[in-house]
Formats: C-alpha cells, sequence, structure tokens
C-alpha cells in the first residue's frame, strides 16, 4: 500500500466510526427525549443549597423525594439563586437549573428502593452537600 | 558558542532584554515556577480527597473551593499559555529565518503582563471556578477576589492576543522570502494555528469580562437573570472563546512533538502537509463545537445534534496527528532518550484522552458524564497527558542548548515512569469515579459509597507519584544546570543529523548562519 493510500484508508475507518457514535447517539438521544403523554409532573427547585420538590398534587417535599414504581415523571427544574444541576445518577437523570429558565428531564423508574440526588454543577459554599435522595415505592394505592 | 555560556549574563540583562530568546527564557521560567506552584494546590486538592469526611488537610469548603479554582487558572494561563509562548518565542524566529521577533517591544510587553495577571489571580484567590459561571460569579461570589480575578484574566487575555498578534506577523510578514509559507516547520505552523485562533476567540471573553465586571457593580444585568439578564448568555460567550482555546493549549504540544520524534527516529517527517493540514483543520473546526460544554443547559435537540456533530469533526484531524507521528516512527531507528519518551507517553495519552472525547460528545453519554470526575480525568488526560507531556519533552530536549549541560538520563528515565504510571493511575481511575456518579469540584463526599471512597484514594496514589515525578524534575533541572556534564552541543545525544534550531537559539546575538 502506498503511502497516502494508507493515510486515507485510516481517515476512512476514523469517520465511518464517528459517523456510527454520531448516528447512533442521535436515535438514541430522540429516544430518551420523547416524553411519555402520561407522564406526572414534578416541579423541582434547586437553591443554594438544597432542592425541594412539588407533587402534581400541590405536595411538598425538601430533600428527599417519594415516587411510585413503574409511573413516569416529568420534572420541571428551576433554580432561585445561581446554577445547579439536578442529578440522579442511578436513572440518568441529568439536567442544569438556570435562574430564569424552565428545564426538563424525565424518568420512568422500575425498581423500589433509595438513591441519591445530587448537584452537579458548582454553586458555592455546600456545593458538595446539595444532596437529597429519592425513595422509590411500591405502588399499592 | 559554549564559550558564551561560561561567561553567564547578569539576570538583569535578561530581565529587561527585548530579544526573543531573552523573553523567551523569561516565559519559561515564569511557566515552570507557575506549574509548580499549581501543582502543589493539585497535591493539597487530591490529599484532601484521600480522606473523607474529615476535613484533615482544608478545614473549610470555602479554602477548598479556591484552591482548586486558582489551581484550574494557574495550569492553564500560568502554566501551558507562557511555556507554550516561551518555546514559541525561542524557536519560531528561528524557524523563519528573521532576526527576532517581528516587534520586540511588545513582545516584552506582553511578557510583563503576565506577572501583573498572576498576582491579581493569587492574591485574589477567587472561588468561581475557573469558568465561573453566571450568576454565580455575579451574585453571591465574594469580593474583591472574584474582581481581582475579572482584571487578572484581562490582563493575561490581552497579554496573549499581543503576543498572537507578534507571532503572527513574524511568521506571516517576516519569514525569508525563500522560505514558502508550506515549508515553514510544524512547530512553527502550530504557532500560527493558534495565534490565529486567540485573535479570533479572546475578544468576545473579554467582553464578557467587562459585562461580567459592569453585572457584579450593578451598572446592567447582562447575566443577571434578576436583572432581566441571561445566564446562557455568559455561556455561550465563555466557551466560544474557551472550547477553541482548548485547541490554544493543545496545538503547541502536538507542534513540539513534530519536532522531537523524526529526530529521535533517524527518519524524515512522514507527511508536512498532513500536518499542516491538520492544524488548519483543528484551527477552523475548532470554533464549531463549544455547545458540546453545553448539553444539559436545557438545549434543545437540534442544537444538540449540530455541536455533537462539530465535535465530532475534529476528530479525523486529531487522529492525522497520530498518524502522522506514527507512519514518522514506524521503521525508524529509535533513540528513547528522554524527549522521545515524553513525546510518545503523550501521544499515548492523547489517543485514549481523544477516545475519551469520542463518548463525551455523543449526546446521550454527555448526560452521564457531564460535571463529574469523568470530565476532571478527560480534560486531565489532555492537559497533563498530552500538553504536559509535550511540554516537558521539549524542555529535556532544549535542555542542553540552553544551558550547555546534559540532564541525568537514569532521573529523566525515572522521571518518566513515575509520571506516566501516574497519569495513568490517577486520571483513568477519575473515569471510573465519574461513572460511579461523582461530582466534580466538591469538599467532601459521602462515605456511603464504598467504591468512591477506594477510588478517590487510588487516584490520590497516582497524584502523589505524579507529585514525587516533577519533584525529581525540579531536582533535576536546577542541578543538572549548574553542575551537569558539558553536552556535546553538535548532538547531544549522539544520533547523528542536524540539531540547528536549538543550535542557534543558543547564539542570542549572533546573528542565524548555517543554513
Amino acid at each position: 500500500m502506498g503511502h497516502d493510500t494508507a493515510e486515507w484508508v485510516f481517515v476512512a475507518i476514523v469517520i465511518a466510526v464517528l459517523c456510527y457514535v454520531g448516528v447512533d447517539s442521535w436515535i438514541v438521544q430522540k429516544e430518551v427525549e420523547a416524553v411519555p403523554a402520561d407522564a406526572e409532573v414534578i416541579k423541582v427547585t434547586g437553591q443554594q443549597w438544597f432542592w425541594s420538590f412539588e407533587h402534581a398534587d400541590g405536595t411538598k417535599e425538601i430533600s428527599t423525594l417519594h415516587l411510585k414504581k413503574d409511573h413516569a415523571y416529568l420534572f420541571e427544574i428551576y433554580s432561585k439563586d445561581v446554577m445547579h444541576s439536578f442529578n440522579i445518577p442511578d436513572w440518568v437523570v441529568f439536567e442544569d437549573a438556570v435562574p430564569g429558565h424552565t428545564n426538563h428531564a424525565w424518568f420512568a423508574p422500575n425498581e423500589v428502593g433509595t438513591y441519591p440526588i445530587q448537584c452537579r454543577e458548582y454553586c458555592g459554599l455546600l456545593h458538595y452537600n446539595m444532596r437529597g435522595s429519592l425513595v422509590v415505592e411500591d405502588d399499592k394505592s | 558558542m559554549v564559550l558564551e555560556l561560561q561567561k553567564p549574563r547578569p539576570v538583569w540583562q535578561i530581565m529587561f532584554s527585548t530579544h526573543h530568546t531573552d523573553v523567551g527564557y523569561l516565559y519559561l521560567v515564569f511557566g515552570i515556577v507557575f506549574l509548580f506552584m499549581g501543582g502543589v494546590l493539585a497535591m493539597i486538592i487530591r490529599t484532601h480527597l484521600f480522606f473523607p469526611g474529615q476535613g484533615v488537610l482544608v478545614s473549610d469548603s470555602a479554602t477548598f473551593n479556591r484552591i482548586f479554582t486558582v489551581h484550574g487558572l494557574t495550569m492553564l494561563f500560568l502554566f501551558a499559555l507562557p511555556v507554550a509562548n516561551g518555546i514559541g518565542n525561542i524557536l519560531v524566529p528561528i524557524m523563519v529565518r528573521y532576526k527576532d521577533m517581528a516587534y520586540p517591544k511588545l513582545n516584552a510587553i506582553a511578557f510583563w503582563m503576565n506577572p501583573v495577571g498572576a498576582a491579581l489571580l493569587w492574591l485574589g484567590f477567587a472561588d468561581t471556578t475557573w469558568v465561573s459561571y453566571a450568576p454565580y460569579s455575579i451574585i453571591r461570589a465574594p469580593g474583591p477576589a472574584a474582581d481581582m480575578f475579572i482584571f487578572g484574566m484581562k490582563i493575561l487575555g490581552i497579554s496573549s492576543i499581543l503576543s498572537s498578534i507578534n507571532f503572527v506577523v513574524t511568521i506571516v510578514k517576516c519569514k525569508h522570502p525563500d522560505l514558502p509559507l508550506r515549508r515553514v516547520p510544524l512547530f512553527a505552523w502550530s504557532m500560527l494555528t493558534v495565534s490565529l485562533m486567540t485573535i479570533v476567540a479572546m475578544p468576545t471573553y473579554a467582553a464578557a469580562l467587562i459585562m461580567m465586571l459592569t453585572d457584579r457593580l450593578g451598572l446592567s444585568g447582562f447575566f443577571n437573570p434578576f436583572a432581566g439578564g441571561d445566564p446562557i448568555a455568559y455561556l455561550h460567550l465563555f466557551w466560544f472563546t474557551f472550547h477553541p482555546e482548548v485547541y490554544i493549549f493543545l496545538l503547541p504540544a502536538i507542534g513540539m512533538m513534530y519536532e522531537i520524534i523524526p529526530r529521535f527516529s533517524r527518519k524524515p517527517l512522514y507527511s508536512q502537509a498532513s500536518g499542516v493540514f491538520a492544524f488548519v483543520m483543528l484551527g477552523i473546526i475548532g470554533f464549531a463545537s463549544w455547545g458540546h460544554h453545553m448539553y444539559s443547559t436545557g438545549m434543545d435537540f437540534t442544537t444538540k445534534v449540530v455541536f455533537m456533530i462539530g465535535t465530532l469533526a475534529a476528530v479525523p484531524a486529531s487522529g492525522m496527528h497520530v498518524f502522522n507521528f506514527l507512519a514518522t516512527m514506524w521503521g525508524g531507528r529509535i533513540r528513547f532518550a528522554a524527549p522521545m519518551k515524553f513525546a510518545v507517553g503523550g501521544i499515548a495519552l492523547f489517543f485514549s484522552a481523544g477516545a475519551g472525547g469520542v463518548l463525551n460528545s455523543a449526546m446521550p453519554l454527555d448526560f452521564i458524564s457531564h460535571g463529574t470526575y469523568w470530565v476532571v480525568g478527560h480534560m486531565h488526560l489532555f492537559l497533563i497527558g498530552t500538553i504536559g507531556f509535550g511540554f516537558v519533552a521539549m524542555i529535556y530536549y532544549m535542555f542542553p542548548y540552553i544551558t550547555g549541560r546534559m540532564y541525568n538520563e537514569k532521573l529523566a528515565s525515572a522521571h518518566f515512569v513515575l509520571m506516566f504510571w501516574g497519569t495513568v493511575q490517577t486520571f483513568f481511575t477519575q473515569h471510573l469515579l465519574g461513572l460511579e456518579g461523582m461530582p466534580r469540584r466538591v469538599y467532601d463526599y459521602p462515605t456511603e459509597f464504598t467504591s468512591w471512597t477506594q477510588l478517590n484514594q487510588i487516584s490520590t496514589i497516582g497524584a502523589w507519584m505524579i507529585g514525587a515525578s516533577f519533584a525529581i524534575f525540579l531536582a533535576s533541572l536546577i542541578y543538572y544546570s549548574a553542575k551537569g556534564k558539558e553536552a556535546n552541543m553538535d548532538d547531544p545525544w549522539g544520533i547523528g543529523g542536524k540539531y540547528y534550531y536549538p543550535v542557534e537559539a543558543k547564539n542570542p546575538h549572533g546573528g542565524h548562519s548555517g543554513y
């Protein structure tokens, strides 16, 4: 193989891999962002340095969020002061809370358990301690 | 040449000189000093995170936040940029066969702005993080630290624009008429690319800094949502400058590897044209991908796709550099002296960092990695793994020519082994920490996840190895520049071939002969 051919083949392989990555992430992201119509809206508000939640029926919770298994939930994410980032790592729920903006993320937990909630965008003094927990309970009612 | 060495000049003569090699030495010394100051902060950060929940080393999070902010600022703006400028100052005029930089006084002015900016950053010791996102930096960051940060960055930004103008004019207008631009050595090409990028990118950030300052003073509300502004606007302005800036840090290191690899492989470079093409491509495409830092800010699907494509488009050009290096080494009689060790190590880590970068750019995966320790590991693989290794390689390479003496090859090997192992251990582990969900920029982390504690401790041990390797580096730089064996100035490593660039650089006040 000539010198130039080798380089062209190399570049072609790289581009092919990138096309695969691009197309696949396009497909997956499209799927990830398709919010189910019956998703229950939960308002999430970040402020220095805790999370508060408001359910669709008006119940409010601070730091600990109780949800039911096998329901879809759509988070409406707000911030009261600086930028935060609402994150439930175990369920790959991750979206910034930006003051003046409303952001969205959704998920549908299918396992019972307690999972950490945290802030993933630097927000000052106690950023490290802006933690909460998500409790997913069986839907008995 | 060696004779001149034995008559050391007084320090003030170098300090008040406008000659390009003297300014280059000043930049180099300045950069290396701040490498160690930033390194001490890094050691404090990692050692602190070795012990969760106790606050052993740093007793409060306010101090910790300031430490990692200044660590980042120091390594990027007081180490990476000055060292690249220093080596550029020494080599670029020689490579384009001109007697000096185009504007020698401007060159010295650009350097002397650096200590002023550095003083503001270090005396302020801000806690805004180096990205200083609005609105935190506007409504909550304590002054005067944040204001000193703004002025310090302002001064450093102006300095880098001035030196960029100088490099562009030197390379484009002052090169020897017999030397076509496409034949200019690749290190000079890398400096040309990053200088043009700086001139395009930096004014945007300069504007954002002014807006931030007036916002802080309450005169305006550009980025302050409580005065009608939008913090997302700041993120766009910031990343429009600082995603290209990633390449501005990176490309000089790649250019240095282009100097080292053919010489120590005892083979001509595989392809000059492909290297030039890849530099220019990266210089252009670097401007198409800033939005990948902002996927999670509520960006709509189409915008995310556009920025993902822009990000992926930069990969083939980086791959061409790697291919060029490997093809140059292929079949060469390689001599693994210290510069070559570091250059090859740097290429390996560049490749792994790039592979991780492709994963980051894929939108669904970014939502797992963004804002976690994955990103810390990823960008340090570039910053230490590629830029650090490239610069260290170049410093070893220049050492005989600057000091007239030889460093100790055994100590350099120890430095390499410790630094390479340490880099892999520290930053590959941080990728795993990110996958476990640990956020970045945290003072403390809960101990109930044992994997976090273990991975942090493994990472810290790696960081100590890097620290030890740099202690060896510092000691051997100081000792062997005074007491080392005199180097054979024609061919310090005994590999044959011509070493005209650095030898010429040794002779600051003589002309350039021997072409």
